[in-house]
């Protein structure tokens, strides 16, 4: 079985959370005195990234070296690709390098897709472009399910750029899979149009965070995509943070049990205020632990067995 | 993707040898529940014997029956001689030695009593001793959670054809075997009554 992991709409309940439990057994690890398993030796994992990473990069490096297979780190910068090799060529030549799994992150929506038919191993999708990011949404599925005890159920409002944003699309598509009810919650030219028009089974969209707030159980703060977009989308900074930053004030709105969350990187002060990042219902420093242990789920699950 | 899970029962390699040819029969009883019970009683027994009144001592049983069969050691050894002896599991699953030979297996629990094990005197528990690679497996397991002072042998079965130099401390019962037949544990915890069976293979 060669399996891949490019999109969370791939995975069903079950194996969802299966991926789920095993990082439950594999976050003990973190509470070890010998962090490591011998369970992938051998094994070759290629980090393949386009586009700048902090947290994904060294999380997946962090997960494969924990489970001791030999960790290869790629980026654009400083390779071949910036002598104008092609995609392919690349894929090519970590395949004659014996990669059994490569991670690929990519500017391009639905690189990780192509990758997965020219090479052998796996490949697991680290964030392409526009479109998904299947790990950061297991390790937030992972992180409400810890703090909050389960996923079936829960009210979980999504602010932000949504029309940018890979993790706001992956972690809809997982979220409604686990039986969890989204809000999409951004400006109007934020949230895609046909979305807004026609919301699936499970998701509701709305365009005003005070209204939404109180019925959340997790809030998810999304980052403003400079990178990704003119200045057309809304009029200023400062308003965006006014109508849909989340800061103290608003935070109070949450029920008593809710959650903050926050994929990072964030911008302070734009869509979420230091005083709720750094407060105990954020769990920012969380998620990123979380990603650990959700990324050795996922290469042990692909990796671990029969190749 | 598509990982198999359904393999639970398999955690403990030793005793799921489901080649064979006689799963269709109905396959022979070897211990029913009293024997099974007093067979859990006596090895309760030997622990508090040889291990001096189990000080120091701490029952790992090994997913999946071992679990159960542990928490039951202690137990016994309990209502024995009023001593409460720490209780854990051990998943072994990520040290297998046959991981590439199947689909990625579900992970069973590892739960490790609070006081750790170092220094301590480890037994582990298990159901069935077979070839011995589980045992291997757990003894690395361990050699990565901390010392034990020493470690020891449970099992409920030895039913022989070792395949590395590993014996048992305690052994519920020897049960000679071909290596056409499976030996099948049942434990009211895991599978709603206690028995143990032999399938398959002419004797």
């Amino acid at each position: 079985m060669i399996g891949h992991l490019l999109s969370a709409g791939d995975l069903d309940a079950r194996s969802a959370t299966l991926i789920l439990d095993t990082a439950a057994e594999l976050g003990n690890l973190a509470g070890r005195e010998v962090k490591k398993l011998p369970t992938l030796r051998g094994r070759t994992v290629v980090n393949l990234f386009y586009e700048d990473s902090t947290r994904t990069r060294i999380s997946f490096e962090a997960a494969a070296k924990r489970l001791s297979a030999d960790v290869i780190n790629f980026s654009a910068k400083g390779s071949s690709v910036s002598k104008g090799e092609s995609l392919k060529d690349t894929a090519l030549t970590l395949q004659a390098m014996g990669a059994d799994a490569v991670v690929v992150r990519h500017p391009a929506s639905g690189a990780p897709h192509r990758l997965a038919h020219w090479v052998e191993g796996s490949v697991v999708n680290a964030g392409d472009g526009t479109h998904e990011h299947p790990t950061q949404a297991l390790l937030d599925a992972y992180t409400m399910r810890s703090r909050l005890g389960r996923l079936a159920g829960l009210q979980v409002a999504v602010v932000g750029d949504v029309l940018h944003s890979r993790v706001a699309r992956s972690n809809v598509l997982l979220l409604t899979t686990l039986g969890a009810k989204v809000t999409l919650v951004g400006p109007p030219t934020l949230i895609p149009v046909d979305v807004a028009a026609a919301p699936a089974p499970g998701i509701a969209v709305s365009y005003d965070l005070d209204a939404v707030l109180p019925a959340s159980d997790a809030v998810m703060m999304l980052r403003v995509q400079r990178e990704r977009m003119g200045d057309s989308y809304f009029p200023s900074a400062r308003e965006y943070a006014r109508r849909y930053g989340l800061d103290g004030a608003r935070m109070r709105r949450l029920p008593e049990h809710a959650i903050v969350m926050h994929p990072g990187p964030m911008n302070r002060g734009m869509e979420i205020a230091p005083e709720v990042a750094d407060s105990p219902r954020s769990t920012i420093v969380e998620q990123v632990a979380n990603g650990v242990s959700v990324r050795m789920a996922v290469l042990y699950l692909l990796l671990g067995g029969k190749a | 993707m598509a990982y198999s899970s359904a393999d639970q029962d398999s955690t403990g390699q030793d005793s799921t040898d489901q080649g064979g040819t006689g799963q269709a029969g109905a396959g022979k009883t070897i211990l029913g529940p009293p024997d099974l019970q007093r067979v859990i009683d006596r090895i309760a027994h030997q622990i508090l014997e040889k291990t001096r009144g189990a000080r120091r001592t701490v029952l790992l049983g090994i997913p999946t029956r071992g679990a159960p069969l542990a928490r039951r050691l202690a137990e016994r050894i309990a209502a024995f001689e009023q001593l409460r002896v720490p209780v854990g599991t051990l998943d072994i699953t990520l040290y297998r030695d046959d991981l590439r030979l199947r689909a990625a297996r579900a992970l069973g629990k590892t739960d490790i009593p609070a006081g750790g094990i170092d220094g301590q005197r480890v037994i582990l528990v298990d159901d069935v001793l077979f070839s011995g690679r589980t045992v291997r497996a757990a003894l690395d397991a361990l050699g990565d959670l901390g010392r034990p002072a020493s470690v020891q042998l449970a099992v409920l079965v030895d039913r022989g054809h070792r395949e590395l130099p590993i014996r048992a401390d305690y052994v519920g019962k020897n049960i000679p075997t071909a290596l056409t037949e499976s030996v099948k544990v049942l434990l009211a915890e895991t599978d709603g009554r206690d028995e143990v069976r032999i399938h398959g293979g002419t004797r």
